[in-house]
C-alpha cells in the first residue's frame, strides 16, 4: 500500500506492506539509521521517534499507521531546537563541523550522557516528548518518564542529569557534571 | 599536568548525538552490495537427539536463497576450553544441548523473508533429559556428551580434604552455600556481523570488542595468512564481555558467503541474544570463613561449582579469575578456593563484566557479613580489623596474587563517612524500635581487583603528525593516532586524545583517533578485562614521546642546534632552544620539514608489561525492605573506587556508574532462568528485568586516587570496578534489613517474592524488637 507522511520536514513517499513496522521504513527504506532496532517487545526505546511531535516506539507503530503524519528522528532534531546551542568552542566535532544541536543533544554531551551511543537517539526523543508533557520535571519524574528507553552502559545517572539539565532544572552548583 | 585529570566533554558525541553511530546493522560498504540476510533457526528444546532438519518447504519461500543445515557445514567444529573433546559444532548436528542452539539457517534477499521461511523448517527431535542444576551435573547420570563420559569439564586446585584443615582450629566457622546467578549481558545492540570475499581476501564487520582478535579466529578457521582477512568494528553498541570471541553463528558467515558467492550479512533478534549469546556469572559457591569472636578471620575456604552451559568456552576459565582473587581485601592468613566445572543444558557462558572478580568479591563479601552476625560484631568493625593496612609496595596474598598498591582502609572510612554510617545505623535501630513494617538495611562490600588480567599484556599505538595546508595557506597540523585498543563506549577516542594533546602541545580539536580497522592497524589486543587506559593509553604515551623525540631531531636542524639543547614547550606547542625561549619552530614548521626530508613525523610504540594492577574500593548500599511485600528499593548507593590516576573525570564516572547499576540489578531484579525442562524463561525484554532508570537513584561517588607504580601514567582499569563491588553492597544491604527478625540469608537476585517467602519462613511476624 501507498503512504505518504514528513519526515524531519521533508514528504516522503513508500510503497510498504501492511505489516512493515514504522522503524523499518525509517531505516531500510529512508536510510535513516540513526534509529535504533534493540528488542522485540516494544521493551527498550532505541526505535523512539516523534510522531506529531509525541514520543512513539516506532517498532510498534505500523509504517501505514503513519501515513499521513509528521516523525521526526534523531537526524531531524537539531532543526526542532528552538535556540540553538552551538557546540562549545575547544570541543571536537568528530565529523569536523560544528553544526547546532538541539539543547537536548547539547545537553546530554556536556552531562556525559552517552557512552556506546545505541540507546541515545531514541533516549533524546523520549527526552525530548517527556520535556514537550512535562517541562519542570523532578528527578523521580525523569527516571519514570524514561523508564521505557534502557541503557545498559551508562546507569542512567548522567541520562538523568541530561534531561534534568536541559529543563533547567540542575542546581547551578551541580551544572558541572558528576 | 594540563589537560591530563580534567573532565574534557567526549570528542565521540556530536556524530552519535546528531547523525547516530553506524553499526553493524548500518553499515553501508560497497563491498556489501547484493548481500543475502542469515536467519538461523534454533532449537525449542534443550536436550535432544536431532533426528531430522528438513528445509525443503522454507527453500520455497519467497527470496530464499539457500537454506543450510548442520551436516552440510565442513568447517572443523571449534573445541571445548579446558576439555576439548566437548566439541561444537556451528549448526547443532546430531544433538542439541541447550534451547536456542542453531542448526540450521536461511538465506534470503531481505532480512523479513528469513523470518518467515526460518518458520517453515521442520525439526524433528527425540528429547532427552534436560540438566539446569550445575550441581546436580556433578551427580546425574544425563551426559551432555556421552563419549567424554561425564559433565565435568576441568578442576582447578583441590577441594579441602577429610583431614585436618585450618577451619578446625577456630573459634567460630560459619558455612553458607551461595548462589551467583546467572545473567545476561544486555549490550542494546544485539549481535552483527557480515562477511564478504573480495579477490581472495575475506572482509568481515562484526559487532566485536577485538577485531585483531576476529582476524586471527577467521584466518585460523578459514586457513588463510591473517593478510588475507580485514575486520572492521564498526560502532559497536555495547560489549560487556559478551562480544570478546565471536560466537559460532559469526564463524559461519564467511562458509555461507563462499557457498551461495554473496556476501552475507546478519543481525539477531533480542530473544535470539537472550537465548544464545554467552551468558554472565553462574557460580554455586560454597564458603566457609572462621576466625575468633574478636572479629579477627583466619581462614577462608571457597568450593566453587562454575556452569560453563552446553559447550565450555571462556566461563570455563573464569573461574580461574575468582580463585585467585579470593582472598580480597583481607589479610587472611589462610585462603583456599577450588573450582570445579561443569556443562549443562543452557547456552555457554562467557565474560560478563568483572568476570569471574565479581564472583570472588560477593562470595568473601557475604561470608564476612555473615560471620559478623556470628560474633555479634558491625561488619564495618570486623571489616577495620581484618583488612590489610595501605601498601605501596607489592603484597602478595596467599592464593599468590601480587597486589601493586592500595590504600583499602582508606576507602572504607571515606565511603561510611560519605554515607553517614552512624546516623543510618541509628535510623535503623530507631525504625526496628518503632516495629516500622519498612525496614532499613546497610550493606557493605570491600572489593579488589585485578585489571589487564590475569598477568599485564600489551597494546600497540602510532601517532603520526602531519602539517595541514588550507586555502590560505599552512595551518598547524593534524595528529592521527592509530591504537589497538576497540573502544565500544569507553571514550577512548577522547582520552587518548588527551594523552596525545598533553604529550605533543597540539590542541585536541586537531587530533583524531582511529581504531577497528585491521587493514590500517597492524596489531592490537581490543577492549576488555579495564586494560584499555592502562595499556592502550601507555602505548599511545610511548608513541607520542618517539614522535616528540623525531620532531626535536627536526626541529634541532630548523635551528641549527644540538639536539640536546632543543626542548618542546608543550604548553605553548613549540620547539625551541633551551635558554633562547625567543626562537622557536611551531610543529607546523617542523612537520612541513620532516615532509620535504621524507621522513614523516611518526611512530610506532609496543607498549608492554608484565604485571596487571589492582584497582579497589568500598560500597554502601542503603535499601529499604517493605515486610509485608517483600518488596526492596535500592535507595543509596555509595561508592569509593580508587583506580589510581584519573585522566578523565568524566570518563571514568561514567563507567562506575555504568558498573554500579549491573551490580545493583544483579543483586535484586535480573536472573536468567529456566524451567526443569531447560526451556528459557526470560527470553525477551519482557521477560527479563533488565533494569531500568526508574529502579535506580543516582549514585554518589568518592574519589580516592592511589597511582600504580606499574605504568607511568599511574592508571588502573576501572570499567569493571562497579559492578564488582555494588552487588555484594546491596545484597548485604537486603540482608542486614531482615536480620532482626531472623533472616540469616536470602540468595540474589532479592525479589519481592523471594524476600518475601524468606520472611515468611521465619515464622516471626513482627518487626519490633532491638
Amino acid at each position: 500500500m501507498k503512504i505518504t507522511l514528513s519526515v524531519n520536514g521533508e514528504e516522503r513517499s513508500a510503497d510498504v506492506e501492511p505489516r512493515r513496522l514504522l522503524v523499518h521504513l525509517l531505516r531500510d527504506d529512508l536510510g535513516l539509521t540513526g534509529t535504533n532496532v534493540g528488542c522485540d517487545t516494544s521493551s527498550c526505546g532505541a526505535c523512539t521517534v516523534l510522531m506529531d511531535g509525541e514520543s512513539v516506539k516506532s517498532c510498534t507503530v505500523l509504517a501505514a499507521q503513519a501515513d499521513g503524519h509528521e516523525v521526526t528522528t534523531i537526524e531531524g532534531l537539531a532543526a526542532l531546537a528552538p535556540a540553538r546551542a552551538a557546540v562549545g568552542a575547544g570541543e571536537a566535532s568528530g565529523d569536523g563541523d560544528a553544526s547546532a544541536l538541539h539543547p537536548m543533544q547539547q545537553a546530554f554531551h556536556e552531562q556525559h550522557g552517552l557512552q556506546c551511543g545505541f540507546c541515545t537517539p531514541g533516549m533524546v526523543m523520549a527526552a525530548v516528548s517527556l520535556l514537550a508533557e512535562n517541562p519542570h520535571p523532578t528527578e523521580a519524574e525523569v527516571r519514570l518518564g524514561l523508564e521505557g528507553n534502557l541503557c545498559r552502559c551508562t546507569g542512567y545517572h548522567n541520562i538523568v542529569r541530561s534531561v534534568l539539565a536541559a529543563a533547567g532544572e540542575l542546581p547551578k552548583s551541580e551544572e558541572v557534571p558528576a | 599536568m594540563g589537560i591530563l585529570g580534567s573532565r574534557v566533554p567526549r570528542v565521540e558525541d556530536p556524530r552519535l548525538l546528531t547523525h547516530g553511530g553506524t553499526y553493524c546493522a548500518d553499515v553501508g560498504d560497497r563491498r556489501l552490495a547484493g548481500a543475502v540476510h542469515a536467519t538461523y533457526v534454533r532449537s525449542t528444546v534443550a536436550h535432544a537427539r536431532l533426528l531430522a532438519v528438513d528445509v525443503d518447504a522454507a527453500r520455497t519461500f519467497p527470496g530464499v536463497v539457500d537454506a543450510v543445515v548442520g551436516d552440510d557445514v565442513d568447517l572443523a567444529p571449534i573445541p571445548g576450553w579446558f576439555n576439548p573433546a566437548m566439541t561444537r559444532t556451528h549448526l547443532a548436528r546430531d544433538r542439541v544441548r541447550f534451547a536456542g542452539e542453531p542448526l540450521a539457517v536461511v538465506l534470503t534477499e531481505r532480512p523479513d523473508q528469513g523470518e518467515d521461511a526460518a518458520e517453515a523448517v521442520a525439526v524433528e527431535y527425540e528429547p532427552l533429559p534436560a540438566l539446569v542444576d550445575p550441581i546436580a551435573a556433578l551427580s546425574t547420570d544425563v551426559r551432555l556428551f556421552p563419549e567424554v563420559g561425564t559433565n565435568l569439564v576441568c578442576e582447578f586446585g583441590a577441594p579441602p580434604g577429610d583431614g585436618p584443615n585450618a577451619l578446625d582450629d577456630c573459634e567460630v566457622v560459619v558455612r553458607q552455600r551461595l548462589v551467583n546467578q546467572r545473567v545476561a549481558a544486555c549490550p542494546l545492540e544485539v549481535r552483527s556481523s557480515a562477511a564478504a570475499w573480495v579477490d581472495g581476501r575475506l572482509h568481515a564487520w562484526c559487532s566485536t570488542q577485538n577485531p585483531h582478535g576476529v582476524r586471527g579466529a577467521l584466518a585460523g578457521l578459514y586457513g588463510l595468512d591473517e593478510a588475507d582477512v580485514a575486520v572492521v568494528a564498526p560502532d559497536v553498541g555495547g560489549g560487556f564481555g559478551a562480544k570478546i570471541d565471536l560466537h559460532p553463528e559469526d564463524l559461519l558467515l564467511p562458509w555461507l558467503s563462499r557457498r551461495c558467492g554473496r556476501p552475507v550479512r546478519w543481525v539477531e533478534t533480542r530473544s535470539e541474544n537472550l537465548q544464545a549469546m554467552v551468558q554472565g556469572r553462574a557460580q554455586v559457591q560454597d564458603v566457609a570463613i572462621g576466625g575468633r569472636r574478636d572479629g579477627t578471620i583466619e581462614a577462608y575456604q571457597l568450593s566453587i561449582v562454575q556452569d560453563a552451559g552446553a559447550y565450555p568456552t571462556m566461563g570455563a576459565y573464569l573461574p580461574m579469575m575468582t580463585r585467585s582473587m579470593a582472598a580480597g581485601t583481607y589479610g587472611i592468613p589462610v585462603v583456599e578456593a577450588h573450582a570445579r566445572v561443569v556443562v549443562t543444558t543452557t547456552p555457554p557462558i562467557g565474560a560478563y563484566r568483572g568476570a569471574g572478580r565479581p564472583e570472588a568479591t560477593a562470595a568473601i563479601e557475604r561470608a564476612v557479613d555473615l560471620f559478623a552476625a556470628e560474633v555479634d560484631m558491625d561488619p564495618a568493625e570486623v571489616r577495620r580489623c581484618n583488612l590489610l593496612s595501605r601498601f605501596d609496595q607489592p603484597v602478595t596474598t596467599p592464593t599468590g596474587e601480587t597486589y601493586d598498591c592500595g590504600d583499602y582502609p582508606a576507602a572504607l572510612e571515606r565511603a561510611l563517612a560519605a554515607a553517614g554510617y552512624d546516623e543510618l545505623r541509628a535510623e535503623q535501630r530507631r525504625r526496628r524500635r518503632r516495629g516500622d513494617h519498612v525496614a532499613l538495611g546497610i550493606g557493605i562490600a570491600a572489593y579488589v581487583e585485578v585489571t589487564a588480567g590475569p598477568s599485564g599484556g600489551s597494546e600497540f599505538a602510532r601517532v603520526e603528525v602531519r602539517p595541514r595546508v588550507d586555502a590560505d595557506g599552512p595551518d598547524g597540523v593534524d595528529v592521527v593516532v592509530a591504537t589497538g585498543s576497540s573502544p565500544h563506549g569507553q571514550g577512548l577516542d577522547t582520552a587518548f586524545a588527551m594523552v596525545v594533546a598533553d604529550g605533543l602541545g597540539v590542541p585536541i580539536e586537531r587530533i583524531e583517533v582511529r581504531h577497528g580497522d585491521t587493514d590500517a592497524i597492524p596489531r592490537g589486543a581490543g577492549t576488555m578485562g579495564s586494560r584499555s587506559l592502562q595499556l592502550g593509553g601507555s602505548a599511545v604515551r610511548g608513541a607520542a614521546i618517539d614522535v616528540v623525540h623525531r620532531a626535536r631531531k627536526v626541529a634541532a636542524e630548523l635551528l641549527e642546534a644540538a639536539l640536546d639543547d632543543v626542548e618542546l614547550d608543550a604548553a605553548a606547542g613549540t620547539f625551541r632552544v633551551i635558554g633562547t625561549p625567543a626562537v622557536t619552530r611551531t610543529w607546523a614548521d617542523v612537520a612541513a620539514a620532516a615532509d620535504r626530508q621524507g621522513t614523516p613525523l611518526a611512530a610506532d610504540h609496543d607498549f608492554q608489561v608484565a604485571h596487571p594492577t589492582y584497582p579497589f574500593g568500598v560500597h554502601v548500599a542503603v535499601v529499604e525492605v517493605d515486610t509485608e511485600t517483600g518488596d526492596v528499593r535500592l535507595v543509596r548507593l555509595v561508592a569509593c573506587d580508587d583506580a589510581g590516576r584519573i585522566l578523565n573525570p568524566l570518563l571514568a564516572h561514567g563507567q562506575r556508574h555504568g558498573g554500579l547499576a549491573q551490580g545493583a540489578a544483579q543483586a535484586l531484579y535480573e536472573h536468567v532462568a529456566f524451567d526443569a525442562l531447560g526451556n528459557p524463561m526470560t527470553a525477551t525484554f519482557a521477560d527479563y528485568p533488565i533494569v531500568s532508570a526508574a529502579e535506580l537513584p543516582s549514585f554518589e561517588l568518592v574519589d580516592l586516587e592511589t597511582p600504580t607504580w606499574v605504568n607511568a601514567l599511574g592508571a588502573k582499569g576501572i570499567g569493571e570496578s562497579g559492578t564488582i563491588g555494588s552487588t555484594p553492597a546491596v545484597h548485604n544491604a537486603v540482608c542486614d534489613a531482615l536480620a532482626h527478625i531472623g533472616v540469616r540469608h536470602i540468595d540474589m537476585p532479592c525479589t519481592p517474592a523471594t524476600v518475601w517467602r524468606a520472611i515468611r519462613e521465619t515464622g516471626r511476624m513482627s518487626t519490633s524488637g532491638p
